[in-house]
């Protein structure tokens, strides 16, 4: 089916003659430059292309493929670099070389390699869409083969061997063929059986998250905060430490460098949990503020199609998208080119409704094969001026349960990660009660509560302070000052750059705020008992405790400190 | 190349131009007056029917009778090793009196887009010979690192004098300058220029120059050519680059005006909402390639309307860049050059460009500890105004002399003064050493022993 272009400005074009369905992916001009249908009026179509569009000129010839914009989903995704629309940034930079060129198309999969293809079916057994006929060994992780969402039939032939993600590896009694490859429309989410409620926390490794703001597998959580206030290094912690087995990271609109950086890291650290480069389980997604901004509308659609795919196989999979607001961005850039009615601040009347179709493609399921798996979506969110009353922030708070709000105040002072912790809140705390009870200690919660307590007191004591100078306050809330002061640089910072400190897993969480807690006990207990302000806070176990964290043989220094702060408390005592 | 004398319309900087052959989107474009002069511009929208136009000299002076030609292609730069030392206009034509380019090659100055995949992540740590930046926010090769300023304020001295000291240690080769000026004023390209002839710069710079009298319009090419030429040297001739952009704000402004011309709808106080995107493809033109020797290191300076930093032009650039250098009106003041306030800066690639084996170990415990005591003691300013010195606990006093003395001996030094990394971190632990030892949470014991001058002097 072709037509020709009537109009160019800037990646709207606009097609006449040629007849075409909402979201075909056309191609268009002389260099065939792939677009997609996103308005219909009359003869005349808009299409939104994924590629630079200097020199096309009205005339040139339009072809409309009638397909929907999918990705490829099969062996070879993991350890992938996508642009948006799923073209593996290395093979670009073997076609065109260090500069990202024009009308050069990839396929989202390797077309040559061959995996090893074991069946877990034989012939006869009737499956449906979702089952799995068999598996191959990507890297660490097995790749379930599935039946595509959309087929049943009963299994005819099934060979077990080495093929392209192309070739026929099972044959219908209907004679339908399966590949180790299906596609996927990226604007649909992929269907499950059911949808479960969430029981499990992502574990990060992150004490502010795990510990006092903890998001679930399967959940969402949004992460607003203005530049240089954490959202990308936190983004990045996630993707590295995030309990998982697959993570998606889409880089929508941000910088080349910090994909650099990525690409850099991720191969040569190893997953805490299973020991294999972290590059193993990830798929990464680049497209980049200066890459072509249709592309960028669409790589959160690509990154999310293919979580699902992970999570149809029975995985739990994380991921990360910085930024969704460079998303809302390109809706709006291209909204504004279609001369569409804006609504708030010049975004599309559409964007709430974008954005909570996004999150609700996360979540814990039911897959179609009758497995258990999760999507949690945590998407990092940059308002204009840090002012979370912009519109992309409130409809992502409406939708996501989980807030973590950044604060430059804190960034400023280099407090990192800088989430503040009296804005910031999960709503999934008692959902995994259970869980934190069961794996952590019984005693968790109640170490939770009373450290927030103390955060919440320690605000408003700040506000006293701030007229009258702290020690104007009664000793017992100077003492209270103090242990929010522990609180806050002990537990809540944290140093991504760390090599111990980066990760803490949730037993030294655990004890890392007891300790602190126990510091609290010991010091009011002796303040109550007429001991000097002055003695309980300079015990040197204080300042000790201070630096655990960043200790290889954390138990072993925990305890020294701790024994050590028994003896100066008895020592105080006996003073008084 | 046909001739069209069929404009229809002219508004602001626009023209709409009928009745065409098929006209290509992004194309160079040149009008004819009737005085025989040539202006050039640019396709911003093509149909059948209309082709709208932008015109980089402004359409002061054209009519419906102007000519039209649309040249086929779009925008390049002619390029040479010849640059060096020149003097352009801000769309590229000789100001020195010199001969135009004999060009190598001709380059689309719109520039493509960076393989991400292609990047080496920078590292390389570029002294400066500021305290401020090398201690605190340290430039790498290849970062884009903005000076985000106001009226008034000593930005253009703070951008020289890093042009004139900058070198990476162990390398003797100087970086080559290209600079390009968008709206600034006659007299602020005297001093540029002065400079660069002072210290024997001009002859491996290129300069770029839209002064504050010349179109607006024109300022949306001149970054675009002067990052063209910066890849051109980096990339072809293997050269290390160093470009100044100033004044971003200008080129904003420039793309706003545009922007209302075509009556498109506003984005964040009446900026166009693609200004992140338009932005991103200047700054994103910094870099460094893997396997290829030279490097694009970006400088841009802008000022902040209103010293406001969350206005959009710092804010989205705030968003792109590796972070940003941000000079106060409070420290200028107070009398001090550079007068850069620490806490809001940031580096971004700082960690990766320093360290053991790049600057010195204890950098980063020193650069955060420091940090940590100059945010309280300013706090505490404020609280001081209020209840008098007498109400603040000893640790309190302490924080309060330690942030003056921080601005007085680490942020202060002379203009020509180029102080060795070794030297800024000296000048840090003597400050960290007037604080209570078991107040310094951010160094590990180990670094304590081996630089705290309490420690070495033993
Ligand atoms: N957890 C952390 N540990 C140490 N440094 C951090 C941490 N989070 C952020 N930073 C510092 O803050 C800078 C900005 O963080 P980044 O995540 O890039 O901000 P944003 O994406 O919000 O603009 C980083 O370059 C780093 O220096
Ligand atoms: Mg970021």
């Amino acid at each position: 089916m072709k037509g020709t272009v009537y109009r160019i400005a800037g990646p709207v074009v606009t097609v006449i003659d040629v007849p075409t369905k909402m979201y075909d992916v056309v191609k268009v001009g002389k260099e065939g430059l792939m677009g997609e249908v996103i308005g219909i009026e009359g003869a005349k179509s808009t299409v939104q292309v994924y590629e630079d569009t200097s020199g096309i000129a009205p005339g040139e010839p339009v072809e409309n493929t009638s397909m929907s914009l999918s990705v490829e989903l099969g062996p070879g995704l993991l350890t992938s670099v996508y642009d948006g629309i799923q073209r593996p940034l290395p093979v670009l930079l073997e076609k065109m070389g260090d500069f990202i060129e024009r009308g050069v198309t990839a396929p989202g999969l390797n077309r040559e390699k061959k995996w090893e293809f074991k069946p877990t079916v034989t012939k006869g057994t009737k499956v449906a869409g979702g089952d799995i006929i068999g598996t191959v060994q990507e890297t660490h992780i097995e790749h379930k083969i599935m039946v595509p969402p959309t087929v049943s039939g009963v299994i005819d032939e099934i060979e077990s061997g080495s093929f392209t993600v192309t070739a026929c590896v099972c044959k219908l009694t209907d004679g339908t063929e399966l590949t180790l490859m299906q596609k996927w429309p990226v604007r649909k989410p992929r269907p499950v059986r059911k949808k479960l409620m969430p029981d499990t926390p992502l574990i990060t490794g992150q004490r502010i998250l795990d510990g006092l703001f903890p998001v679930a597998k399967g959940g969402t959580a949004a992460i607003p905060g203005p530049f240089g206030s954490g959202k990308t290094v936190t983004q990045q912690q996630l993707a590295k430490w995030s309990d998982t087995e697959v993570v998606i990271y889409i880089g929508c609109g941000e910088r080349g460098n910090e994909m650099a950086d990525v690409l850099n890291e991720f191969p040569e650290l190893d997953d805490p949990k299973t020991g294999k480069p972290l590059m193993e389980r990830t798929v990464l997604i680049a497209n980049t503020s200066n890459m072509p901004v249709a592309a960028r509308e669409a790589s959160v659609y690509t990154g999310i199609t293919i979580a699902e795919y992970f999570r149809d196989m029975g995985y739990d999979v994380s991921l990360m998208a910085d930024s969704t607001s460079r998303w809302a961005e390109a809706m709006r850039e291209i909204s504004s080119r279609l001369e569409e009615m804006p609504g708030e601040e010049g975004y599309p009347a559409y964007l709430a409704a974008r954005l909570s179709e996004f999150y609700e493609r996360a979540g814990s399921v039911e897959t179609l094969s009758g497995v258990n798996g999760s999507v949690t979506v945590i998407g990092a969110v940059s308002p204009p001026g840090g002012d979370f009353s912009e519109p992309v922030t409130q409809n992502t708070l409406r939708i996501v349960k989980v807030f973590w709000a950044l604060d430059s105040k804190l960034s400023q002072r280099r407090h990192f990660p800088s989430i503040n912790w009296l804005e910031s809140y999960s709503l999934y705390t008692d959902a995994l009660a259970d869980w934190y009870n069961e794996h952590v200690s019984p005693d968790w919660p109640i170490l939770r509560s009373d450290a927030m307590e103390i955060l919440q007191k320690e605000s408003e004591l700040q506000e006293i302070v701030q007229l009258v100078g702290s020690d104007a306050l009664p000793e017992d809330q100077q003492l209270t000052l103090e242990v929010a002061r522990m609180i806050r640089e002990y537990f809540l910072q944290q140093n991504a750059y760390h090599d111990v400190d980066t990760f803490c897993e949730m037993d030294k969480q655990y004890k890392l705020m007891k300790a602190i807690m126990k510091y609290s006990d010991l010091a009011n207990t002796a303040l109550e008992g007429g001991a000097e302000l002055e003695d309980i806070t300079s015990v040197k176990s204080k300042d000790d405790l201070s630096k655990v964290k960043f200790e290889k043989e954390f138990d072993e220094k925990l305890n020294t400190v701790l024994s050590a702060m028994d003896k100066e408390f008895d020592a105080i005592r006996g003073a008084v | 190349m046909k001739e069209y004398k069929t404009i229809n319309e002219i508004s602001g900087p626009l023209i709409f131009v009928e009745k065409t052959e098929p006209v290509g989107y992004n194309e160079l474009v040149y009008i004819k007056l009737g005085d025989g002069t040539t202006k050039r511009g640019q396709v911003l929208d093509t149909s059948k029917d209309i082709v709208v136009v932008q015109v980089f000299e402004g359409t002061g002076g054209l009519d419906l009778q102007c000519g039209v030609r649309f040249t086929g292609e779009t925008i390049k730069l002619p390029v040479s090793i010849d640059l060096l030392g020149r003097i352009l206009s801000g769309s590229g034509d000789p100001l020195d009196g010199g001969p135009r380019i004999v060009p190598e090659d001709r380059l689309d100055i719109n520039g493509a887009a960076m393989n991400p995949y292609a990047r080496e992540p920078p590292a390389e740590f570029i002294q400066t010979g500021i305290s401020t930046i090398d201690g605190m926010n340290t430039l790498v090769r290849g970062q884009k690192l903005p000076i985000f300023s106001g009226s008034g304020l000593p930005h253009n001295e703070i951008a020289l004098q890093i042009a004139r000291q900058a070198k990476v240690l162990g390398s003797e080769e100087a970086f080559a300058v290209v600079f390009a000026g968008m709206g600034i004023t006659n007299e602020e390209a005297q001093s540029f220029m002065r400079d660069f002839e002072r210290t024997g710069a001009l002859e491996r710079a290129v300069i770029f120059l839209n002064l504050a009298d010349d179109p607006a319009v024109e300022r949306l090419i001149t970054p675009r050519l002067a990052l063209t030429a910066a890849e051109y040297l980096a990339y072809e001739h293997d050269m290390h680059v160093l470009v100044v952009l100033t004044d971003m704000t200008n080129y904003a402004e420039a793309l706003r005006q545009m922007g209302a011309a075509r009556e498109e709808v506003p984005g964040r106080r009446g900026y166009p909402g693609y200004m992140y995107t338009d932005l991103s493809m200047i700054y994103e033109r910094a870099g460094v390639i893997k396997g290829r020797k030279g490097s694009v290191t970006q400088f841009p300076i802008l000022s902040m309307p209103g010293d406001d930093i969350t206005h959009p032009i710092p804010d989205l650039s705030g968003y792109i860049t590796e972070g940003q250098i941000v000079v106060s009106r409070e420290l200028h003041r107070k009398g001090i050059y550079p007068p850069i306030n620490v806490l809001p800066s940031l580096s971004r690639l700082m960690n990766s460009g320093i360290g053991e084996g790049r600057t010195r170990e204890d950098h980063k415990a020193v650069s955060d500890q420091m940090y940590a005591g100059y945010a309280e003691g300013n706090d505490l300013r404020g609280l001081v105004a209020i209840v008098g010195k007498d109400a603040l606990s000893e640790r309190d006093r302490k924080l309060l002399e330690f942030a003056d003395m921080f601005e007085d001996q680490f942020v202060r030094q002379g203009k020509d003064e180029d102080r060795s990394i070794e030297t800024t971190l000296e000048i840090g632990w003597s400050l960290l050493a007037e604080l209570p030892e078991a107040q310094l949470t951010r160094i590990d014991n180990e670094m304590i022993n081996k630089y705290h001058p309490a420690h070495r002097a033993k």
